[in-house]
């Protein structure tokens, strides 16, 4: 899987991410996220790292600027489905401390 | 891999500055160090940190146009070393540009994070830039700590 899928369920929009979420795959998903907030409803952003086994710093500018923009319109952020490699990465660079985690 | 312990090897690397060489170069050094028999995790480690510093060189050293970056990689027993080299537009503050959180493009939605990952994930990072002539990332890692 190249490029996010997107799935809207009632006002969430869950974030399929791509295998590697970096400078390269990650400025699409910002644009793409954006289509689906202007259509309005969009209560809370679930980013879903199931399919995802790399990500860097371009990918926690994706999420600190998802995340700004979600808190703008009242709503929320959370991560689901990350693997250790994921966690390590959202634990140094904070994450974990302003968004949820749903992973069991 | 007995046979290759003590000895120097070294991988040399020239790749066009687009986006889509950053999977590449991160791939190709992750290959290279396969001989030292790494774990897992410190593959992930080399993986993300010369990630960050080809992204520097697309993003920030190149801006988007055209460059070239070299790549180097040297095993010597278990210390890695990989250097990454751009002839882009140089930093004037390596001390700012390496504090955390910074960023020279805060309007693109980057986190400014890329120097702290590669302190994070490798031993030693060096920096040595001449504004206007290019910009060199010198990484170090000891395996099997």
């Amino acid at each position: 899987m190249k490029h996010a899928i997107y799935e809207v369920v009632d006002d969430r929009l869950v974030v399929h991410l791509p295998g590697e979420v970096d400078d390269h795959s990650s400025g699409r998903i910002q644009e793409e996220t954006e289509k689906y907030l202007q259509g309005g409803g969009i209560r809370y952003m679930i980013f879903d790292f199931t399919n995802t086994s790399f990500m860097d710093s371009s990918g926690i500018g994706v999420l600190l600027g998802r995340y700004k923009r979600m808190k703008q319109l009242g709503g929320n952020v959370a991560v689901f489905g990350e693997d250790n490699r994921i966690k390590r990465i959202l634990n140094i660079s904070g994450i974990y401390q302003i968004m949820e985690s749903l992973t069991k | 891999m007995e046979e290759t312990r003590g000895k120097k090897e070294t991988m040399r690397l020239e790749i066009e500055s687009l986006s889509c060489n950053e999977a590449f170069a991160r791939v190709a050094v992750a290959a290279f160090m396969a001989r030292m028999d790494p774990t897992v995790e410190e593959v992930d480690d080399v993986k993300t940190a010369v990630s960050e510093a080809v992204t520097n060189c697309v993003i920030h050293a190149y801006g988007g146009g055209e460059g070239k970056i070299w790549i180097q990689a040297e095993v010597e027993g278990s210390l890695l070393t990989v250097q990454v080299r751009d002839s882009g537009v140089g930093i004037s503050d390596v001390k700012k540009a390496m504090e955390p959180l910074y960023t020279g493009k805060p309007e693109a939605g980057r986190s400014g994070m890329g120097f702290s990952f590669m302190e994070a994930f490798m031993d030693e990072v060096q920096v040595d830039s001449v504004p206007g002539e290019g910009t060199v990332v010198t990484m170090k890692k000891k395996l099997g700590q």
